[in-house]
This record gives C-alpha cells, sequence and structure tokens, in this order.
C-alpha cells in the first residue's frame, strides 16, 4: 500500500487518544491519593490503599453492587437467548411476515434516549399491575425485564453481522444430508457464531451493569444499584471511593477485554487455517 | 423468532401507546398519579375523555420549548464536534497495517465498555475549581485564579463528545475499511493533488458511515440526561432532564409523557433515516 504516513493524522490519532484516556488514568491515578480533596494531591501520604479499605467495607455500595450483579447475570443470559434468535431469523430468513418490524423493533432501542425508554416501561408496569396484579411492585424483576429489551438490540447486531460474514452453505449442506434443523442450529450454527454470542453477553452483562436511567424509573425501594448509587453521591461532588471504584471497573474490563480479543485473535487464526 | 418478537412487541412497542394514552391523561392526586381515560358513565355509556391540556402547557411554557431547542441545537454542535474529531482517526486507523489497527480499535472501544457514568464523573475532578487541569495551569503560571469550567456549557460539551467519541469512529472505521485505495492512488496517477482525491473521492464514499455515526451520537444526546445532570449545572436546560424532573421531582406523569411523545416525533424520523442509512450499508457489502 502506497500510503504516505501524514503528520497531521497521526497528531490527530495521538490528541484523541489522550482525550479519550486523560481522564481514565487521571481517576487511576487519584484513587491512591490520601487527600479528601482528591484531586489535590497530598504527597506526604500518598500514595495509600486506605479508600480501597474504606470502599470494601462500605455496605451500601456492597449491597448495591450484589444487586447489579444479580441483574446483570440474569439480563445477560435473556438477552443472548432472545437476541441470538432474533440476530438468526434476520441473517438466515430474508423474506418472513413481520420481518420489517423485527428489524426496526431491534433498531430502534440502539438510539432511543433512555429517559423515553426508562418512562415508557415504568408506565407500562403500573399498567400492568392495575389490570392483571403483576408485576407486584417493582425491583429486580421489573429492572431486568427493562435491561433485557434494550440489551437484547445488541446481541442481535452482534449475531447478525457475525452470521452475515458467514455464507449458508454449511448449513444447507448439513441439511440436504438429512439433518434436522434443530440439530443444524446446535452443530453447526451455534458453535460458527459461538465468539458472537460470548461477546453479546459480555456486552448485555456491561450495558446493564452501568445502567442509571432505565433502573432509576424502573427500580422499586430497597432495590438500588450500583450506578444509582453513585449516581447520588457524585451529584454531590468527588469522592475518594468512587475513584477506587472506578480503577477496579477499568482494571477489570481492560482484562476481560485483552482476554477475549487473544482468545478471538486465535479462534479466527484456526479459522482461516481451516479454510 | 416469534420469542423475541413478541418480547420486543410487550416491552418495547406497547408501552409507547401507554406513554401516549396517559399523555391525554387528568394530573390526579392518588397513586398512580393520573385519572383513566375511559370511564363508565351513568348506565350504558362510555365516556372517553381526551385532555389535550398537557400538550398545550409545552406550548404555553417558553420552558419545554426552549429546552427542547437547545438539545437539539447541543446535540448538533456535539454531533459536528465528534465528527471532526472522530473523522481524522478513524481514517487514520483504517489506513495503519494490521497489528497497528487492532490495537487502535481496541483502545476505541475499551472506554466504551467502561462505566458512562464514571467516565463522564472523571470530568468532575479534572474541571472543578480545585481540579486538576487548574492546579496545572495555575502551578505552570499561566493563570492566577482557577478558570470557572465545571457546571457551564462548555464542561457538559467536553462531557457529551467525549461520552459519545466511540459512536462516532467505529461506523466511520467500519465504513473506511472497505475502501478501495487503489481508487485513491489513480486519482494521483491522474494528477490530482492528495488533497483534492480526499475531497472528490474519500469523503463522498464514505458518506454512509458519517451519517450512521452522526446519528448514532445526535439521537441519543438530543434526550440525555447523565450528563448535563452531572457536568452542566441548575441552567443546563435540556429535554431529558426536564422530563426526568416532572417524572420524578413534580410527580407529573402526564406532562412527562406528554414531553416523551414530543420527543419521540422529533426522534422517529431520524431513526428512520439510519435505518436505512443501515440497509444501504449492508446491502452494499454484499
Amino acid at each position: 500500500m502506497n500510503y504516505r504516513r501524514s503528520y497531521f493524522i497521526v497528531t490527530c490519532i495521538a490528541f484523541g487518544f489522550a482525550f479519550l484516556y486523560v481522564p481514565i488514568l487521571s481517576m487511576v491515578v487519584f484513587s491512591f491519593n490520601a487527600s479528601k480533596l482528591v484531586t489535590v494531591w497530598d504527597s506526604a501520604n500518598s500514595p495509600t490503599l486506605k479508600w480501597y479499605y474504606l470502599l470494601v467495607h462500605n455496605e451500601e455500595i456492597l449491597d448495591a453492587a450484589w444487586i447489579s450483579l444479580k441483574v446483570a447475570v440474569i439480563n445477560a443470559s435473556g438477552s443472548v437467548i432472545l437476541g441470538t434468535l432474533a440476530g438468526f431469523g434476520l441473517a438466515r430468513f430474508t423474506k418472513f411476515r413481520g420481518r420489517f418490524t423485527l428489524n426496526a423493533m431491534t433498531t430502534a432501542p440502539l438510539v432511543m434516549p433512555e429517559v423515553i425508554t426508562g418512562l415508557s416501561l415504568l408506565l407500562l408496569f403500573v399498567a400492568l399491575e392495575q389490570t392483571i396484579g403483576w408485576p407486584a411492585g417493582r425491583g429486580i424483576t421489573t429492572m431486568t425485564i427493562g435491561h433485557m429489551t434494550f440489551s437484547m438490540a445488541y446481541v442481535t447486531v452482534v449475531v447478525q453481522s457475525r452470521l452475515a460474514s458467514f455464507d449458508s452453505a454449511l448449513e444447507e449442506a448439513a441439511m440436504d444430508l438429512g439433518a434436522r434443523p434443530l440439530k443444524v442450529f446446535f452443530v453447526i450454527t451455534l458453535p460458527i457464531i459461538f465468539p458472537a454470542v460470548l461477546s453479546g453477553w459480555l456486552l448485555a452483562f456491561t450495558l446493564s451493569w452501568d445502567d442509571l436511567v432505565i433502573s432509576s424509573f424502573t427500580s422499586g425501594p430497597g432495590s438500588s444499584t450500583l450506578p444509582m448509587v453513585v449516581f447520588s453521591k457524585v451529584r454531590l461532588g468527588v469522592s475518594p471511593e468512587i475513584n477506587v471504584l472506578a480503577t477496579l471497573t477499568i482494571s477489570v474490563v481492560t482484562l476481560m477485554i485483552i482476554g477475549v480479543s487473544l482468545w478471538m485473535a486465535r479462534t479466527s487464526r484456526l479459522e482461516k487455517a481451516s479454510a | 423468532m416469534a420469542l423475541p418478537y413478541l418480547w420486543l412487541l410487550l416491552f418495547f412497542v406497547v408501552p409507547f401507546v401507554i406513554v401516549l394514552k396517559i399523555s391525554f391523561s387528568d394530573i390526579d392526586l392518588a397513586i398512580p398519579p393520573y385519572k383513566p381515560l375511559i370511564e363508565w358513565i351513568g348506565k350504558n355509556s362510555l365516556a372517553i375523555k381526551l385532555n389535550f391540556n398537557n400538550y398545550a402547557f409545552l406550548f404555553t411554557d417558553s420552558l419545554y420549548l426552549n429546552a427542547l431547542l437547545n438539545s437539539i441545537k447541543v446535540a448538533f454542535i456535539s454531533t459536528v464536534l465528534c465528527l471532526l474529531i472522530g473523522y481524522p482517526m478513524a481514517y487514520g486507523i483504517a489506513r495503519s497495517t494490521a497489528s497497528t489497527r487492532n490495537v487502535l480499535l481496541l483502545l476505541v472501544i475499551l472506554p466504551f465498555w467502561t462505566s458512562l457514568l464514571l467516565r463522564v464523573y472523571a470530568w468532575i475532578g479534572l474541571l472543578k475549581a480545585n481540579g486538576v487541569i487548574n492546579n496545572l495551569l495555575i502551578w505552570s503560571g499561566a493563570i492566577h485564579e482557577p478558570l470557572n469550567m465545571l457546571y457551564t456549557p462548555f464542561a457538559m460539551y467536553v462531557g457529551i463528545v467525549y461520552s459519545y467519541l466511540p459512536f462516532m469512529i467505529l461506523p466511520l472505521y467500519a465504513n473506511l475499511e472497505k475502501m478501495d485505495w487503489t481508487l485513491l492512488e489513480a486519482a494521483e496517477d491522474l494528477g490530482c493533488r492528495p488533497s483534492q482525491a480526499f475531497f472528490k473521492i474519500t469523503l463522498p464514499l464514505s458518506r454512509n458511515g458519517m451519517l450512521a455515526g452522526s446519528m448514532l451520537v445526535f439521537i441519543p444526546a438530543v434526550g440525555e440526561f447523565v450528563i448535563p445532570a452531572l457536568l452542566g449545572g441548575p441552567n443546563a436546560l435540556m429535554i431529558g432532564r426536564v422530563l426526568w424532573d416532572e417524572f420524578f421531582s413534580n410527580r407529573a406523569w402526564p406532562v412527562a409523557s406528554a414531553v416523551a411523545i414530543l420527543l419521540l416525533a422529533i426522534l422517529v424520523p431520524f431513526m428512520m433515516w439510519y435505518q436505512s442509512v443501515q440497509a444501504r450499508e449492508s446491502a452494499g457489502a454484499r
């Protein structure tokens, strides 16, 4: 490729990444700061793990994290089932009744402002409770349903694009050899789309773990999630414990992303080698 | 397929019908705080009462229209800024060697996986009066008094551009990656200057990528709540925040519903546009 490295582009990339990463790194650095003022470095007593100790003994944050974890795991598992079915349907069946609607319904949640989705879900739950008595009150169940509705849209997109890059010859061959559709799906299709399903699960987990707006609308008393607790704290300004929480989040995400991408690079090399 | 279809129908489409219904009800001091639309009155008569007051209220009190216009302005400017910053980055990533490209892409995706709330929070620490930026500037002698940055429109723009930048870069990259760069070589062989070739070939060919990225930034940014609430200060008038306050602070559910319907009416054409761009893009890929 005859492409001259342009200084303009290199500078843009450097500044762009600095813009993306300076805030993240600043939270990591100041999580070790002893001062309660957070951003004023107390060089006499820092670095310290004081706030780490306080965070892991903070009952309010631990309780909220436990609720968030439960919602995120159920949400991710449910979204993967619904999203895989929808993505498979959209990628493999180009003509069926309701395809247009299904496509529209899986694209819209990606861009829909969360305040609208949250408000509409809450009003649905209230109306359902009035007419059929379910769900009685709001809490983990209603939050999970709300999260699944937008998470499955992301899973659908990931699965659909993975299937679009694979032609259906393998599936057709298996079908010609007499395999039943359900067997073809589990023996051929599922292994092919497994990387997409896995990243869909992780994506759905993260979306739910981070969500503030839809949780706030659909949660009930006593079911505050981690983002809801964080939001009420940071509304009052910076807090050293939140910096610690951010540092822990960033570490876990970084390790996970690197692990998954190494694993995927290996799988795609194997795929290319066997093709 | 029927399962996701029914799920989305019940939990995504039906709720909007209910929002529409409640936007026409009266406010009531009860739980839930609105009156039913349909009532049996007397023996065999059914009364349906549509109350347009909530909408009339939105258009008489200038707060709502101002918030809506301001949200559209903020979202539009943020989209343009994301495009200006994101385009050179996506272009550079698409034209780098395969191994660098993977690392750079990973670096774009990583912040996207980290909590949005925490990343917005990071800017409070950077921008506040005794925050990192002010401390650095005072220490270097550039200023003597701390600059007032937090809780201003400036802080809100920084937060929105920062949070939505990956949503601009990724679709742009996906589009530029498929570009046939030999077209540029051909143009240069025929005597085109590199800048001319860029504006005549690369830019028009990446139109769908630019549109998709812009929609992914613009549509959610119009209704953004978290960023204006944390960085914008009390005067940051955004429609998502107005809806939130009507709902949580004033318990005016019908008014909040009317705001949601109005916002939706403005955003639906953009969503349809986005979907048609996506359809064109995937049709072009095959």
